[in-house]
């Protein structure tokens, strides 16, 4: 069966140049960077050039970033690191509801630790009102973790308008950008950046490996005690094959990112317009206009998510939904829920992310499939009849 | 997730006694948005006898081949016979269930009661007591005791 991955946004494949880049780490150049012979060189001097083609795509000096396990480390890194380290000054965080787990929870986790969350909510269309933002900062504010861009919608917040608040009032910037980078253009200067998360897997790198920005400058607590890596903030014997590939997959994304935000923006689009032409009662959740190139994620009113999914998986199509059946957890997902949808309509929603092996024909040919999809599953729905009725007497939370 | 059984992936692609259903004798209602799971069963009873039964589902894989089942199970059956119907029986009957989806069962044994319920309370003017069913009710996601 030919198989359509519509799934970027949950990882990416790793691209043939990027293997091929890390394989001589694994057998050949195997050594202990932190060695001083042949083979350690080797690897430090590789390490050394993958640190700067990270750098290079965020406008940042190489001494500012260091390489982690991926996007959940960064952003631990970052938050529990900058909190611990300015408590003296406040107690105070900024974020938001649409952040991935990886901050939310380790939000979560500072507020057991006595820290104060403000969680800021977020418009219709998934943007944060900079208002909002300011009014929430209090003298004992020491963070704002705001995310570049949603995992989930694509929706991309204004973060050099956010980073020029936090500035002026001299409160730390942390952004997750791990859905942003590589995909559009980072400027952690003209932008107002302090820190800034990514994971390499989610730009045809490997997985388990990903990156942190720090300014220069900024109080932060070390992550991983013990030896001298990463100058001290994140000990271990560095994982050189992964951080290679790391490396090359910037390259490749610095390469080919005017050419690709074209390419597949313009799949989007189109993708967009035909699928909200040809099925009826269906809505893009969103921003339209501030939306990641790649991001496509509507909710089909009357039937629920995981039986879309396995109904596309059944015909070789692999997207994936909000729905809280596809989670494992008890609830639809707390981004659609926090741009006010329906519960109905969170359980609803389907997700397709596009990338650099999608093309027009993957997209005509599951327009066609997931219409029909549609059709035999809201034949199936108890909704579809009682709604066309005009009777819906299942307690007024139906469509609303 | 632990994934779905081959039995609950071939009801899922082809559910069985899908659709409405000409004057039905009974009707079962259960589940809600909120939780993401809505049943809605339809039974013919004639002497005593289940001699048809249709559904229709909003929810996941698992709803949906629940509710493929226990419209299998009932046809045929006595009202007794069909009272006596539970969710394990539908879990069985599936080759088993991923815990997380424990609680389909549980609504597809619920939809039967009520479809009966229904019925009784339609012929005899006396069903069987079950409690209203509560539209802000909570989400059955939680477990009950004796499927942990
Ligand atoms: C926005 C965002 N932040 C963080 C992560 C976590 O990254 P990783 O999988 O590298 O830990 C992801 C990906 O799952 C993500 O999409």
């Amino acid at each position: 069966m030919k198989r359509i991955y519509l799934d970027y946004a949950a990882t990416t494949p790793v691209h043939t140049e990027v293997f091929r880049a890390m394989e001589p780490y694994f057998t050949k150049y195997f050594g202990n960077a932190s060695t001083i012979y042949y083979y350690g060189r080797e690897s430090k001097k590789a390490i050394e050039e993958a640190r700067e083609a990270f750098a290079r795509l965020l406008g940042a000096d190489q001494s500012e970033v260091i390489f982690t396990s991926g996007g959940t480390e960064s952003d631990n890194h970052a938050i529990k690191g900058v909190a611990y380290a300015n408590k003296n000054k406040g107690n105070h965080i900024i974020t938001s509801k649409l952040e991935h787990h990886a901050v939310l929870e380790t939000c979560h986790f500072l507020e057991k630790e006595g820290f104060k969350v403000t969680y800021l909510p977020v418009g219709a269309d998934g943007l944060l009102n900079l208002e909002d933002l300011k009014s929430a900062i209090t003298d004992k504010t020491i963070l704002i973790s705001i995310m570049a861009a949603n995992n989930e919608i694509g929706v991309l917040q204004p973060v050099a308008e956010i980073g020029e608040i936090a500035r002026e009032k001299k409160i730390l910037f942390h952004t997750d950008a791990v859905q942003m980078f590589g995909s559009l253009p980072v400027d952690v200067e003209k932008m107002n950046i302090d820190l800034l998360s990514v994971s390499a897997h989610k730009i045809y790198g490997p997985k388990g490996i990903g990156g942190l920005f720090i300014r220069k400058g900024t109080k932060i607590v070390s992550y991983m005690h013990g030896g001298e890596q990463e100058k001290r903030r994140r000990a271990g014997t560095e994982n050189v094959a992964g951080i290679v590939g790391f490396g090359k997959a910037c390259e490749i994304a610095a390469r080919d990112m005017e050419k690709e935000i074209k390419r597949i923006s313009r799949l989007r689009d189109l993708f967009i317009s035909d699928l909200l032409k040809k099925i009826p009662e269906v809505k893009l959740n969103g921003s339209l206009v501030k939306r990641l190139p790649n991001n496509v994620n509507v909710s089909v009113k009357y039937i629920e998510g995981e039986s879309m999914i396995l109904n596309l998986d059944m015909e070789g199509i692999c997207a994936s939904s909000g729905s809280a059946c596809t989670s494992g957890s008890l609830e639809p997902s707390h981004v659609l829920r926090a741009l006010g949808l329906s519960h109905e309509l969170s359980h609803g929603s389907v997700r397709f992310t596009l990338g650099k092996y999608t093309t027009k024909e993957d997209m005509d040919a599951v327009l066609l499939k997931f219409s029909e999809i549609v059709d035999r599953l809201r034949k199936l729905s108890p909704l579809y009849k009682s709604e066309k009725k005009g009777e819906c007497n299942c307690d007024g939370t139906c469509g609303g | 997730m632990e994934s779905y059984s081959n039995k609950v992936m071939e009801h899922f692609k082809n559910p069985r006694n899908v659709g409405d259903m000409e004057k039905p004798d009974g009707i079962g209602h259960v589940g809600n948005p909120v939780c993401g799971d809505i049943m809605e069963l339809y039974i013919k009873v004639k002497d005593n006898i289940i001699t048809d039964a249709k559904f229709k589902t909003f929810g996941c894989g698992a709803a949906i081949a629940t509710s493929s089942m226990v419209t299998e199970i009932v046809k045929g059956k006595t009202l007794e016979e069909a009272l006596k119907v539970t969710n394990q029986s539908v879990v069985d009957a599936l080759d088993g269930l991923p815990k997380v989806k424990l609680h389909c069962s549980v609504l597809a044994e619920q939809a039967l009661k009520r479809a009966v319920d229904d019925y009784l309370k339609k012929t005899t003017g006396k069903g069987l007591g079950l409690p209203e069913e509560d539209a802000g009710h909570q989400c059955m996601h939680e477990l009950p005791e004796e499927l942990k």
